[in-house]
């Protein structure tokens, strides 16, 4: 693929709002005017079945709609699925695994069995929802995380977007739990490539 | 072939395009859908819920309880219901919409031929899905090509820009035609994805598709008419069934012409077809719907390593451009057509079956093949592209005759 164009694949449960973390990025590359697409894999719709949603993003109008089986980024929302779901099937040789967790990246790299050349990041997604939004809906925090990792679009314009989205609906401590779940993930997330 | 001189047909729309604004948004192709039969406000939207179009008529109905939009809603129990309703709230005189998918369509079958055979310009989305059996949620042509014969105009979208652009053509041309009309739009890969695209003004949009008016109707009428009388032995019915092939041809240009009034407001071009890297091509893919995106990704690749390649998208299906497709692929050496529908047992896919009869009827005689891809949503793979591009090399170089009978199935040995 041409180089101004980045594919994330998304791993979660249904329920932990993955669709929703892939359109957040989405629509952050729009306030920067670049192209997007975002798309879940539709299957059967039980709370807690493993999902995959996909996200592109390019600079240049974005033509093809086939699947993602090479992403450049893996972002998983849910640890447990490292053991039942290839979460690296595909993944660019220099690729990028993002996972929430709260083991250290070097446990995931063994626990995956990854090159030196892909980097893993790990945060603890989940812990920051609890701490600022007090749910366990670790999809908004670890966008930040995701930008921290590999600057997809600007942290700025995820925190733009979220007030945007937010703004007309939630209380402003619901808005400041969000903003600052996404600022201490990107902050929090750690990193060994 | 139809003679399709391009004569001013339908009247100018009243645009004021120093006041046109356009919004660029993210949203997903239903979405978008809605979004226009929100601005257009039809009388009634008469409608039952099938995937992947559930989200267009969940938010069309918001609105409706919204009140953003004055349309009568009509909740049915199935899609015969909802294709009967329609016809009565278009016969009445109403502008009337309607959505369906797959076997919603399928239902439909029996009123889709009373809709033309009415002549009533309703206009009917459908989310392109598979038939069962197997059971099949996703993208492909099988519904549509069950609607094919049925007298409906049907677009054919690559996107959701196009999606929501031939729904407000739609508008006008099934007024202009007075025709049912079908846009359509492919199953979750432009129904569910969230994309970039632009909307028009409201007010661009009110002002484009206009009042409906009609000359006759049920409630409306000055002058009463007889809705749905018989004709059996006598020429009555031929007669009918001739004006509607005479109306249906004659909708070519009004197509034509509407499409291009909308892309003097929002600057896109919409042609019957639309044609990327044929002018020198020797070896050309025709294609419809959203995978036409992925073919012409291909042709770029292709085209930088040097090759001469190129790639036709059908854009109106029903009337057929057989003109438009015959001088786009006019220098070819070899052709390839993809469907995403079968017609079992013909010699070759649907759309091929088109375009053969085009090519013959512009006396152009080059190798065809029929190829038959991604049907329930199968994954159209850029190297199952280049698979085609590199057969149609072997076709074009051995003269591998006019067509090889058997369609074959990409991605399936």
């Amino acid at each position: 693929m041409s180089a101004e164009l980045t594919e994330i694949r998304w791993h979660a449960r249904a329920g932990q709002g993955a669709v929703t973390a892939a359109k957040l990025v989405a629509e952050a590359a729009l306030r920067e005017d670049r192209y997007f697409q975002a798309m879940p894999e539709y299957g059967p719709e039980r709370m807690g079945a493993p999902l995959k949603a996909f996200t592109r993003i390019s600079d240049a109008p974005i033509e093809i709609s086939n699947n993602i089986e090479h992403p450049d980024i893996v972002v998983v929302l849910d640890d447990t699925l490292l053991d039942s779901v290839d979460v690296t099937e595909g993944l660019a040789a220099d690729g990028a695994v993002v996972v929430n967790s709260p083991s250290a990246p070097a446990a995931i790299r063994a626990q995956l069995g990854l090159g030196a050349g892909v980097a893993v990041a790990t945060v603890d997604a989940s812990a920051i929802a609890l701490d600022t939004i007090k749910r366990d809906i670790p999809n908004t925090p670890i966008v930040g995380a995701l930008v921290s990792v590999r600057p997809v679009v600007a942290l700025d314009s995820v925190l733009a977007q979220l007030q945007a989205t937010f703004g007309k609906k939630f209380a402003r401590e619901i808005i400041d739990a969000n903003l600052d779940s996404v600022r201490r993930a990107y902050q929090e997330v750690v990193y060994d490539a | 072939m139809t003679d399709t001189t391009p004569t001013a047909v339908v009247g100018a729309a009243a645009v004021d395009l120093s006041a046109v604004e356009q919004r660029t948004i993210a949203s997903t192709g239903n979405l978008f859908v809605a979004e226009a039969f929100r601005q257009i406000d039809p009388d009634a939207v008469c409608a039952y819920p099938i995937t992947p179009q559930t989200t267009i008529v969940e938010e069309f109905a918001k609105f409706v309880a919204n009140g953003r939009v004055h349309t009568e809603y009509v909740t049915v129990e199935s899609e015969h219901s909802a294709m009967s309703a329609t016809i009565g709230a278009s016969a009445a005189g109403g502008r009337a919409f309607t959505v369906t998918s797959s076997q919603g369509l399928a239902l439909m079958w029996e009123e889709l031929h009373i809709a033309s055979g009415l002549r009533l310009p309703i206009v009917m989305i459908n989310a392109n899905r598979a038939i069962s059996a197997p059971i099949n949620i996703h993208g492909d042509h099988s519904d549509v090509m069950g609607a094919r014969d049925s007298g409906w105009i049907i677009l054919m979208a690559e996107n959701a820009q196009e999606a929501y652009d031939n729904t407000i053509i739609a508008t006008r041309v099934a007024e202009a035609a007075r025709l049912p009309v079908m846009p359509t739009l492919d199953g979750f890969i432009t129904t569910h994805s969230i994309a970039r695209g632009q909307v028009a003004d409201d007010a661009t949009v009110k002002a484009f598709v206009g009042e409906y008016v009609p000359d006759d109707s049920l409630l409306r009428s000055t002058s009463p008419v007889m809705v749905g009388a018989f004709a059996n032995l006598g020429p009555t019915y031929m007669k009918v069934k001739k004006a509607e092939r005479d109306a249906i041809d004659a909708s070519l240009p009004i197509i034509g012409e509407v499409g291009a009034q909308w892309a003097s407001v929002i600057g896109r071009d919409y042609g019957h077809v639309e044609s990327y890297g044929v002018d020198d091509a020797d070896l050309v893919v025709v294609i419809m719907g959203s995978a036409a995106g992925n073919v012409r990704a291909v042709v770029r690749r292709l085209r930088e390593q040097g090759q001469r390649v190129g790639v036709v998208k059908v854009r109106t299906y029903r009337p057929f451009p057989a003109a438009d497709l015959a001088a786009a692929v006019s220098g070819a050496r070899a052709i390839a057509v993809l469907d995403r529908a079968e017609s079992f047992g013909a010699p070759a896919g649907p759309l091929a079956l088109d375009t053969l009869a085009a090519l013959y009827g512009a006396g152009i005689q080059v190798p065809v093949r029929s190829y038959l891809y991604g049907l329930g949503g199968a994954d159209v793979r850029l190297d199952l592209v280049e698979q085609v591009y590199a057969d149609l090399a072997d076709v074009a170089d051995d003269g591998d005759g006019l067509l090889n009978p058997t369609p074959r199935y990409l991605g399936i040995r």
